[in-house]
């Protein structure tokens, strides 16, 4: 009986211990990014792109975060810091289909832009 | 007694690691939402030096039932008007097959394109083009259309023709619009109903026939300052129709130039691509 009411407690000292300033950081990094889809949904790209650099800083394994901003940068025509998004944000969740599929529509354009440059 | 307390103890161990699991799913949740986005792109050339464009001119060929020079001309030049901010110069399409010809039997130009698209009569010989090179009369295939791309890197002819227009920026090139016929399986979806009047669609290989057209235009972008070649691409687009429907080869070669325009566009004024992208929550 000892056993599992240490690991539990354990668990719970820990989770107290540790949770607070991570789950802040976590919370305002969503917050970040729900206010950044707000305001790109009004078409106000330039505050989401910065509220969605905000949440990458916030807390640099925000996968959505690096997916939105990736969009927002391609969305101004930063295709290079696109591209750049859209592969951290692959890194953190290589089997995300959906960030997946708007890499490879993103993919198109760019393949375009650089076939222009050569 | 120690029996029930551990299996009580169990329990709970497995319903708050549910409970922490349940919190993480929803604090990790897959809200998603579709956004539509507009790639701006760069154009593919800087114009800034051009006020004016001038659609000189193709070398084409293939079918008899379009003439591809003077409809290419007309389509680029009223896409430009619209959709571009250079000044499109409404000048007469010169025939560059004939121009051409001119410079490889050993005759140059002096006048630049004249009204009713003669081509330019020889004065010196400054600017020919492989003088004595025979030209094919005839345009049926790209390997005829060879010969005449010599005309495209005759510098001195283009910058006279850009002295003549005030230095704009001269678009010319070669179209090839050639009839295609072709025979073989292909897979179409078959609509059919059961006893039920349910409708189905049973995707078929069936033997068919098939006729259309194939446009194959390459765009050149000339400085009118210096003659030189700025900027050209190739491109290649096909349709195919069924060999009992009759379709007019004009109608098949609009079909295919819409295809072509935007890219031809892109190359002198920035384009926005729609499209659609998920944000995450």
């Amino acid at each position: 009986m000892k056993g599992p009411a240490i690991v539990l407690l354990a668990f719970t000292a820990l989770l107290a211990a540790a949770s607070p300033s991570f789950a802040d950081a976590k919370r305002d990094a969503r917050a970040q990014v729900e206010f950044g889809i707000n305001v790109a949904q009004r078409g106000l790209w330039r505050e989401a792109i910065y509220r969605w650099e905000k949440a990458t800083q916030i807390d640099p394994t925000y996968v959505a975060a690096y997916n939105d901003l990736a969009i927002g940068y391609e969305h101004e025509g930063q295709l290079d810091k696109a591209r750049k998004a859209y592969e951290k944000a692959l890194q953190l969740d290589p089997n995300n289909s959906q960030i997946r599929q708007n890499y490879e529509l993103f993919k198109e354009i760019n393949d375009r832009t650089a076939q222009k440059e050569k | 007694m120690i029996g029930p307390l551990r299996k009580r103890n169990s329990r709970l161990a497995l319903g708050l690691a549910a409970a922490s699991l349940a919190a993480v799913a929803v604090a990790c949740g897959t809200d998603y939402y579709e956004i539509p986005i507009e790639t701006p792109i760069q154009p593919k050339l800087d114009v800034s030096p051009f006020q004016r464009v001038l659609v000189l001119g193709f070398v084409a060929g293939g079918t008899d039932d379009v003439d591809a020079n003077q409809e290419t001309v007309r389509l680029l030049r009223s896409q430009l008007r619209t959709k571009s901010s250079l000044k499109v110069i409404d000048a007469d399409i010169v025939q560059l097959i004939e121009v051409a010809r001119d410079q490889s039997q050993g005759g140059s130009d002096e006048a630049g394109p004249r009204e009713g698209g003669a081509p330019p009569r020889a004065t010196n010989g400054s600017d020919r083009s492989a003088p004595g090179v025979a030209l094919p009369s005839n345009i049926k295939d790209e390997k005829d259309l060879e010969p005449y791309e010599r005309l495209f890197a005759n510098t001195a002819y283009w910058k006279r023709i850009g002295e003549e227009y005030q230095n704009p920026l001269i678009v010319t090139g070669t179209v090839l619009f050639t009839g295609r016929s072709t025979s073989g399986f292909v897979q179409r979806d078959q609509e059919t109903f059961d006893s039920l009047g349910r409708r189905r669609v049973i995707p078929t290989r069936m033997y068919m026939e098939r006729k259309g057209f194939i446009l194959r235009p390459k765009f050149i972008f000339i400085d009118g300052r210096s003659g030189a070649t700025m900027y050209s691409e190739s491109y290649r687009e096909e349709i195919l129709y069924n060999a009992q429907q009759n379709t007019p080869a004009l109608s098949s070669y609009f079909e295919l130039m819409d295809r072509l325009v935007p890219n031809f566009l892109s190359a002198l004024s920035s384009q926005k691509i729609r499209g659609t992208r998920v944000l995450l929550k």
